[in-house]
């Protein structure tokens, strides 16, 4: 064991010309000619001209990532779903494919149902356990920029026209689109018509009867 | 009026409460006057209170605590699973069970089967009704 630093409280055990020798600023004087070399004192901040009453942190920026929407286990492609909540409440559609928003990319098919392709949310679904096979079908052209509104431009008003409602033309589906829907929706259609019941099935709506208790129903 | 299904060694049962609820056992002793020992051959003997049981039409002939093996071969020589599943009671325990187990689909095909039948009853009861008046 070294020999203690102190032999008793304020009794060092080496003395100050010892201690002052070991420390060596002997040396780093004698490098820089005679002096202690001076560190330069950065320029004083000017002083602001505000102080806040409370002394608070600024808050620092978030670094947390969102990660990607987990899907539930039960929905997979060509699960048939029952949407319960929006204008197609109640219909039973078939799921396509998870979009990187989260959202799932659903259709009716159309013919069947009237539900277009669609994105929905999977908190307001609920999957059955009927799986329709969708192999046969392409689904890789949607994504979320293929449902992204159209800007629209704002005609500057007149004083007068400025009190007038607004005659918003009616927006008709462009044309490629009703052309996808038929495309994605003809061999979905082939393989709905393979399994018998399975078109009037999507064709109805669910809804709860008396006696019904959804939570003691398998879906 | 007089009692036809006895608590006896033998006595096969139905488990009607708590965490074996629904299953088929045999009461192979009786503890005391509220408590038997059941056993079955896919559990541990274990006792349980007459009030949760309900006795069935069906005895098996074993004596009293038999092993589990004997227990087992004289369930199937009894035939006890066969006569369960034909005996009307046994029959509705069943249709209970795959009623809860359809799923929407199921339903669904069940509701225009119910719909199908009552059409071609009502075809039939019309052409009764015909011939009747006629």
């Amino acid at each position: 064991m070294a020999p203690p630093s102190k032999l008793s409280l304020g009794i060092k055990r080496a003395s100050r010309s010892h201690t002052y020798h070991r420390r060596g600023l002997w040396a780093i004087k004698a490098k820089h000619g005679g002096a202690f070399p001076k560190a330069e004192k950065p320029a004083a901040a000017a002083e602001p001209k505000f102080y806040p009453a409370d002394d608070v942190k600024p808050r620092a920026p978030s670094t947390r990532k969102a990660n990607p929407t987990k899907l539930r286990s039960s929905i997979t492609p060509g699960t048939v779903l029952i949407l319960l909540a929006g204008r197609f409440m109640g219909k039973r559609v078939v799921f396509l494919k998870q979009l990187k928003s989260g959202l799932l990319l659903i259709t009716g098919p159309f013919k069947i149902n009237g539900v277009p392709i669609r994105r929905v949310n999977q908190a307001y679904v609920i999957a059955t356990s009927t799986k329709v096979d969708i192999s046969g079908v392409k689904v890789d052209k949607f994504d979320d920029k293929y449902f992204a509104r159209d800007k629209k431009t704002k005609a500057k008003k007149t004083e007068g026209e400025l009190f007038e409602t607004d005659k918003e033309a009616t927006k008709n589906l462009p044309d490629f689109k009703k052309d996808d829907q038929k495309a994605l929706d003809a061999e979905l259609i082939k393989a709905i018509e393979a399994v018998p019941d399975l078109k009037t099935y999507l064709g109805a709506r669910f809804s709860l009867r008396d006696g019904d208790k959804p939570h003691e129903m398998t879906f | 009026m007089p009692f036809k299904r006895f608590v006896e060694i033998g006595r096969v049962a139905l488990v009607n409460y708590g965490k074996d609820y629904g299953r088929l056992v045999v009461i192979v002793d009786v503890v005391d006057q509220n408590r038997a020992l059941i056993d079955a051959p896919d559990m541990v003997r274990c006792q349980i209170n007459f009030k949760r049981l309900s006795l069935t039409d069906i005895k098996i002939d074993i004596k009293r605590v038999p092993k589990k093996t004997t227990l087992i071969k004289a369930m199937e020589d009894a035939d006890v699973k066969n006569k369960w599943e034909n005996s009307s009671w046994g029959k509705k325990l069943i249709v209970q069970k795959r009623r809860a187990s359809l799923n929407d689909f199921d339903r669904f095909k069940v509701m225009l089967a119910r719909i199908k039948r009552g059409g071609a009853i009502r075809q039939e009861l019309a052409k009764l009704k015909k011939v009747a008046a006629a």
